[in-house]
């Protein structure tokens, strides 16, 4: 039975497409055969980051407007097996998605043999974001430990637990809370919400913290999901959270500051 | 517990303390106001029109809550009045 998986957060430009982009690359990784839909419909994104922009013919809303089926719009991704992406149109209306299109193109999806299908939520709480989170099973929220990000994360979980379609079956979405963005010295000098801090307002199951990291931008500069940097510690922490996800217990990494050694210092300076 | 590097810090500038003090009051407050019923934004406008033709008050002011407790409902109905009253004629109705 395939998972609808949502990636959403409210706010803005927090690590929504960044995550979804990792997430799916490490359940196709992990031989689950997945697909990432993007559901910012007028800006798209998510082709850049897997770097698929050029290879993009049909998309999402073509799909749902029956001018091309979902396989001639369906991008294979080049470096997983079991990836497929279905893109976002750059010009369109929104109110191009309707509940029904985008219900027919997720029960294709199973029908193709999906076992995860994560969707890549636009910002906000308008009509987009509703969309893409409507028919999720499960959902991460995208939080930055920021005030804004936390309150705006606290209200789509309300809005998951109200307005989707689980809810209506009365129902539960399962929720996960991704902190991203974290800087563990920041946190330790009181300039920055804690894991706790933030676990504790949002009472929500912690899927993973993600530091900031350089390597975040690198992989988005490169077209490569950050997930397949194995040595960064953003590319560890999503392996993590790809672990969690399928049920594994793994305890979190890069909670706190390092201290570096005089050696590691020194030659950290000169690499 | 605190470590003795964390209490230094702390005495400066802990501003992650304001933010989660702040996140607390404000998901709280948002929290009871998404469970009330689509009216009582209408009504609180309403009683604030009725106010005004009396006293100079804004929206702010006013705080109308719908508590459900099983069986029974209570409307709790808080306006802040200013401080300096021209006619002096109610104090704070909590
Ligand atoms: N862990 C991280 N470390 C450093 N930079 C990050 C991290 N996560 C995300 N970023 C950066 O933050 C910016 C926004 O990320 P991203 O596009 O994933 O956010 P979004 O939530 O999808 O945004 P939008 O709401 O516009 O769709 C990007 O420049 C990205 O490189
Ligand atoms: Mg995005």
């Amino acid at each position: 039975m395939a998972k609808i998986i949502v990636v959403t957060s409210g706010k803005g430009g927090v690590g929504k497409t960044t995550t979804s982009s990792a997430i799916c690359t490490g359940l196709a990784l992990r031989g689950h055969k997945t697909a990432v839909i993007d559901f910012d419909i007028g800006l798209r994104n998510l082709d850049l980051i897997m770097n698929c922009e050029r290879r993009v013919v049909y998309d999402f809303v073509n799909v749902i407007n029956e001018e091309a089926t979902l396989k001639q719009a369906l991008i294979k991704d080049k470096r997983c097996e079991n990836l497929f992406i279905l893109p976002a149109s750059q010009t369109r209306d929104k109110d191009a998605l309707t509940k029904e299109g985008v219900e027919r193109v997720l029960n294709e999806l199973k029908d193709m043999g999906f076992e995860y299908i994560i969707c890549d939520s636009p910002a906000g709480i308008e009509h987009g974001a509703f969309m893409a989170l409507y028919f999720a099973d499960e959902a991460i929220v995208v939080a930055n430990p920021e005030v804004s990000s936390v309150r705006d994360s606290d209200r789509i979980l309300g809005i998951l637990q109200s307005k989707s379609r689980k809810a209506e079956q009365g129902e539960r979405v399962i929720e996960h809370l991704l902190i991203t963005r974290y800087d563990p010295h920041r946190v330790a000098r009181g300039e920055m919400l804690g894991v706790a801090d933030v676990e504790e307002i949002l009472a929500t199951k912690l899927l993973g913290v993600i530091p900031e990291c350089q390597s975040v931008l690198k992989a988005s500069n490169q077209g490569v999901p950050v997930i397949h940097d194995t040595e960064s510690k953003a590319g560890k922490a999503y392996a993590d959270a790809v672990a969690r996800l399928l049920g594994e217990q793994v305890e979190h990494r890069f909670l706190n500051p390092e201290h570096k050694s005089f050696f590691q210092r020194l030659f950290r300076r000169t690499a | 517990m605190m470590s003795l590097f964390d209490y230094f810090s702390r005495k400066k500038n802990n501003t992650a303390s304001i933010a989660k003090e702040r996140l607390q009051v404000i998901v709280a407050h948002e929290r009871r106001q998404n469970k009330q019923p689509d009216y009582l934004a209408a009504l609180q406008k309403d009683i604030m029109e009725v106010i005004k033709k009396y006293v100079d008050i804004d929206i702010d002011s006013i705080e109308v809550q719908l508590d459900n407790h099983g069986n029974f409902s209570v409307l709790e109905l808080n306006v802040t009045l200013p401080d300096k009253l021209p006619a002096a004629k109610t104090g704070n109705s909590r």
